[in-house]
């Protein structure tokens, strides 16, 4: 089976600092998987990379088969890669119907539409409430966006990847900022959307429970090169992530 | 559905209403200077809204407006003066076509830097053009401007000529409204609030507002063009770029996150000078004053805080 993506010795230095080095892995269609490592590891840069932000210094990545090295950003989402940020990235004035009404707008190609009221595109307002549904946002639908809650920007800023309709979803910190409560269930949200949307998923992630709970292999980065990869079990007994980054007494 | 149902039928009564008051104002006004007046006031509301799709709307804070303004008058005005009247109405089309033209050249220049690099570009493009124009004075008669610029047959008529502005103004004004609520506004907006993002939808910013400054530059044009057969005189005043600047002003004013903040604020804003003016030789300094308190009790604008005050009276009247 061909990988949904591949990365073959990637590598980005930011002056004498090698961010990420030499990094080699695959994700196989329909995986869950987690991306855990300390801080400044280059989780995130790694994802730059993929989405495009960040030009690869060495390197190929693959999605699909196709290499993506050198595409603009706009273009790879195109391509079916979608992506949340770290800090939810979302559209603050609109309403929350509209940050997701844009994003099912711009996927069915009518954002060069001059003249019809937004709220009459059907297909893309019963998508956008779709989407806003499966993420329990519906009933905020017509609050602008900068109104919600911290927890539930992230999941917005997730409903306007999902509205992409994407094969590969980077989730970067979907729970970080949260409170226990809103962690649990995002957990379970992202499962379930993972199951729902047919999804391949990769996330970057702090809470042990979430990555232990819900990936089915998990990478660790440290200092930019790749430390392990395996199932949550081989990581968890690994020598070598116990001492970088989970610690004796996980 | 019904809400659907319920915009439409707001949305259409509060046109049906605006429209009235104008259509009206011939009827019960006593002078013809008030007609003048209220031709000044639509013309600027036209010029402030089509300015603010690029300031409010999509974020791009032009001070060069006033270059198609410009270019709108003296199409109009040059083709009179040496083709004749029966050219009034055609010299407003290529006015409009030339704006877009220009817009179009010189967007693909400004729109590549962004934030102040863009205002102080537009800036310098206006002032240019403002300098050719001042300075050219065998062509555009420099400094003295152009007079006895007379629309063509019966809009020679002051009352007619009222009304086809009325016409047009409200036509186009439309047009931009259907356009700021269509998706293309949507994608205008996010291009403001967040233009990585609209990015990574897949979509180009610089396209988005090569496109919106086109649009606005080319209505600007025509706003200038209805306005060289107000008074049958035009001046190089137009180009400069205190113009430019009145038209932010009159934004600030209504408040610029409201579709009609412009309009509103041009309205207000002409009336004011119109007052004023006839009362006191010193009315910039109680215009000045008069706008800077507006905006210090009204920082969202006129239009802004009204619509902030109505939702939170629907808010408290829901009383949960």
């Amino acid at each position: 089976m061909t990988p949904m993506l591949q990365l073959d010795a990637v590598d980005k230095a930011f002056g004498g600092l090698r961010v990420t080095s030499n990094v080699s892995f695959s994700v196989m269609p329909g995986e869950i998987s987690a991306i855990i490592g300390p801080n400044g590891a280059g989780k995130t840069t790694l994802f730059n990379q993929i989405t495009g932000h960040l030009l690869c210094d060495r390197g190929a990545i693959l999605f699909q088969g196709e290499n993506l090295v050198g595409k603009p950003p706009r273009q790879i989402v195109a391509r079916g890669i979608g992506r949340a940020f770290q800090i939810a990235s979302i559209f603050p004035d609109e309403t929350v119907l509209d940050n997701i009404r844009v994003a099912c707008l711009s996927k069915l190609g009518e954002t060069r539409k001059y003249w019809r009221h937004v709220a009459d595109f059907k297909r893309a307002t019963d998508e956008a409430h779709a989407i806003l549904d499966s993420l329990g946002l519906d009933g905020q639908s017509e609050r602008p966006a900068f109104e919600l809650a911290h927890g539930d920007q992230k999941l917005l800023d997730i409903g306007i990847a999902l509205a992409l309709k994407p094969k590969l979803l980077l989730l970067d910190e979907p729970t970080a900022g949260m409170s226990p409560d809103e962690r649990q269930q995002t957990r379970e949200l992202i499962k379930q959307l993972w199951k729902s949307y047919d999804l391949t998923l990769v996330f970057i992630e702090h809470d042990m429970d979430m990555v232990f709970g819900i990936a089915q292999v998990v990478r660790v980065l440290q200092q930019g090169a790749l430390l392990a990869e395996g199932t949550p079990e081989e990581i968890r007994a690994n020598k070598q992530v116990i001492t970088a980054y989970l610690g004796e007494d996980f | 559905m019904t809400n659907l149902a319920t915009r439409n039928l707001k949305a259409a009564s509060l046109w049906a209403f605006i429209v009235l008051i104008f259509v009206l104002v011939p009827v019960l006004s006593t002078s013809s200077y008030q007609v003048n007046l209220a031709c000044h006031v639509l013309i600027w509301s036209l010029f402030a809204v089509s300015f603010n799709m690029l300031w409010g709307v999509t974020g791009m804070l032009s001070l060069g407006q006033a270059l198609y303004y410009g270019l709108g008058a003296y199409s109009v005005g040059l083709m009179v003066d040496h083709l004749g009247r029966q050219w009034y109405l055609p010299a407003m089309g290529l006015g409009v076509l030339a704006a877009a033209a220009l817009a179009l050249l010189l967007g693909l220049l400004v729109i590549r830097v962004g934030g102040v690099y863009f205002t102080m570009l537009t800036l310098a493009f206006a002032q240019l053009g403002w300098q050719i124009t001042f300075k050219w004075y065998d062509f555009t008669g420099g400094d003295d401007g152009i007079q006895g610029i007379i629309p063509p047959g019966i809009l020679e008529s002051g009352t007619v000529y009222y009304y086809f502005v009325l016409a047009v103004v409200m036509l186009s004004i439309w047009v931009l409204k259907r356009m700021a609520f269509s998706p293309f506004g949507l994608v205008l907006r996010c291009v403001q609030q967040n233009p990585d993002r609209v990015r990574f939808l897949g979509r180009r910013v610089r396209r988005n507002q090569l496109r919106v400054y086109v649009i606005s530059s080319l209505f600007s044009a025509l706003a200038g063009s209805l306005m060289a057969g107000v008074d049958g005189s035009i001046h190089t005043d137009m180009l400069f770029w205190t113009t430019s600047g009145e038209v932010i002003l009159m934004s600030v004013l209504g408040g610029i996150n409201q579709f009609f903040g412009p309009f509103v604020g041009a309205t207000v804003i002409i009336l004011i000078e119109d007052l004023v003016g006839a009362r006191t030789e010193y009315w910039s300094l109680i215009i000045g004053i008069i706008i800077m308190v507006i905006v210090l009790v009204f920082p969202k604008g006129v239009v802004g805080e009204a619509m902030r005050a109505k939702s939170l009276l629907t808010r408290t009247g829901a009383g949960r």
